[in-house]
């Protein structure tokens, strides 16, 4: 049996401008110890859905099963105890600014009555989890973003719960910091079998880390499968946009990350102004130094309203002519720049 | 002039205006938090909306809020004699003062709840928290600051009001102040009566700020 069962949920909203129909007709099943994102632009509804899982909205019609029990039918009491088991997290974080870092893992466990001596035993172990165990005293003003979020992780976490939902949990997060967040959650997917709702923009997030996929469109789910069959296949409109979107970054990032991994010769990056790009210095400099250089990239940028270019190259292995040949590339006019170093990271 | 039985005077006259200024801010909170804390959380975008119980309470809060203090006091005398038996004298004023500072208290209280985030009361609701621990553990923990910072608002404008009552006996330096600076012209003794009211309000103001900043980890 599926672990959370959506059936034919609405969603409605009164507004001043009239009724909003935040979700129409959503069904959705998800199985136990899966990963499922669900995706969409933003004003799609998933937030809505989101929070329709754990009933901090409670859905106009329609039926939230989660292990078998319809969250509709509970009382109030019983709500707040099903509640703990389905953790959430969320785009800021929303940690207790006043209370530092061991203190607001802790709050869910007071939540549950725990006595502060088990509650703080059990903190700790979960911030060494995250990778916190040495923050335990700081307060979430002096955290990065990153850190932040693994606090609310560890937050999320301490309630031993079945369901982790992840509201845009990366989405004011740096590529590289969203990465690390991505691993942890997959890491906690494995050891404890914690089954995670991811609600993303992003359709890296969804093709990092999830097994299946929703796709919504204005409170509807258009399309629903398997992350490979969804991404080798896209049937629906918004589907294929938001892949367009995602190889546009993807194919950048990915020649990046190419250039850091070959560990060849010496690299460089050139940068060409308005005056030198007509000038062939690249092939001049072959034919001088009679030592082949190799274009890892090439662009062009408009900026502002001046074509600038940028090569990445990269020197024969153990040449001896590099520095002379860096000097006539600038001797003609060409900018050189550090290639950036955190493309493998 | 300075006689000892005019210092005597003015010493029990700080005194008196203490123990009124800081007995109706204890009172005041006593019955302004929890109402303040009522105003905010059934407002529309609170924790449990209900229109009508902040309707209610927003209108009464209003009410006494534009009653001008000195009128007030009048007021209210047939009352202050029910609660303590006399109109005047600094017990007397406490009365007067209390009621005046319930619903100031009330609205600082309801303004430092409302800039809590919405996202953490979410979070502690997505736990599984009933309302009266995120009262308790949430709002007023995370909007402590504020609050500390309005509580010495308050005070500075307990303080003031306490000097007015001054005007129809109510103790304290304001009422030295009224007696012998107004009535008798001794324009000395009221300088000195103004001088110790306004190092008392900067004392008051530097605690309350210095608290504030100290427990405040944003």
């Amino acid at each position: 049996m599926a672990e959370i069962l959506i059936e034919h949920l609405n969603k409605t909203f009164q507004t001043k401008e009239g009724t909003v129909d935040a979700l129409k007709d959503v069904n959705l099943s998800v199985e136990k110890g899966d990963i499922y994102g669900i995706i969409g632009m933003s004003g799609a509804g998933k937030s809505t859905l989101v929070r329709c899982i754990n009933f901090l909205e409670k859905p106009t019609s329609g039926n939230v099963i989660i292990n078998g029990k319809n969250l509709a039918k509970l009382k109030k009491k019983e709500l707040q105890k099903q509640r703990e088991s389905i953790a959430m997290i969320f785009q800021h974080f929303n940690l207790l600014m006043q209370k530092n870092v061991l203190e607001n893992v802790c709050f869910p466990l007071y939540i549950q009555k725990k006595s502060k001596k088990d509650a703080r035993k059990r903190a700790k172990e979960l911030l060494e989890i995250v990778g916190l165990a040495d923050k335990i005293k700081a307060y979430p003003s002096q955290l990065s973003g990153g850190q932040k979020q693994r606090v609310a992780i560890a937050r999320a976490l301490a309630s031993e719960p079945d369901i982790l939902l992840c509201d845009e949990a990366t989405s004011a997060l740096d590529p590289q910091t969203t990465t690390s967040i991505l691993e942890l959650l997959k890491d906690i997917n494995k050891k404890f079998g914690i089954t995670i709702v991811i609600i993303t923009h992003q359709m890296s997030v969804v093709r990092e880390i999830c097994s299946h996929v929703a796709i919504m469109k204005s409170g509807s789910i258009v399309e629903t499968g398997n992350v490979d069959e969804v991404f080798a296949h896209p049937k629906s409109s918004v589907a294929k946009e938001l892949l367009k979107k995602d190889t546009l970054s993807d194919s950048d990032n990915k020649i990046i990350q190419e250039v850091g991994n070959i560990k060849h010769g010496e690299k460089i990056r050139i940068i060409f102004s308005e005056n030198s790009a007509f000038e062939p210095v690249i092939a001049n400099l072959i034919l001088k130094y009679k030592e082949p250089v190799n274009i890892l990239r090439a662009s062009t940028k408009n900026v502002g309203g001046i074509a600038k270019g940028e090569m990445i190259l990269e020197f024969k292995k153990d040449s001896t002519q590099v520095d002379a040949m860096k000097e006539y590339i600038q001797r003609s006019g060409v900018e050189i720049g550090e290639v950036i170093s955190d493309v493998d990271a | 002039m300075w006689t000892p039985e005019i210092n005597e005077m003015i010493i029990r006259g700080i005194g008196e205006t203490l123990y009124m200024t800081l007995l109706s801010t204890i009172i005041g909170y006593l019955f302004g938090l929890p109402l303040g804390v009522c105003l905010a959380i059934t407002d529309s975008d609170g924790l449990t909306p209900n229109k009508i119980i902040y309707k209610i309470l927003d209108v009464i809060v209003n009410i006494t809020r534009s009653i001008p203090f000195l009128i007030l006091l009048i007021l209210l005398i047939p009352f202050t004699r029910l609660v303590v038996g006399r109109s005047t004298g600094s017990t007397a004023t406490v009365v007067p003062l209390v009621v005046a500072a319930i619903p100031f208290i009330a609205r600082m209280v309801e303004s430092s709840i409302k800039e809590v985030d919405h996202g953490v009361i979410e979070a502690a609701r997505s736990m599984g928290a009933g309302n009266i621990r995120i009262i308790l553990k949430v709002l007023i923990v995370e909007a402590r600051t504020s609050l500390i910072t309005g509580m010495t608002i308050a005070i500075g404008t307990i303080l003031g009001y306490s000097a007015m009552a001054g005007a129809v006996g109510g103790g304290g330096l304001g009422d030295i102040a009224v007696r012998y600076g107004y009535y008798r012209y001794k324009s000395d003794i009221m300088i000195v009566t103004v001088i110790l009211l306004i190092i008392l309000v900067q004392i008051f103001q530097t605690i309350g700020m210095i608290t504030a900043s100290k427990l405040n980890k944003r």
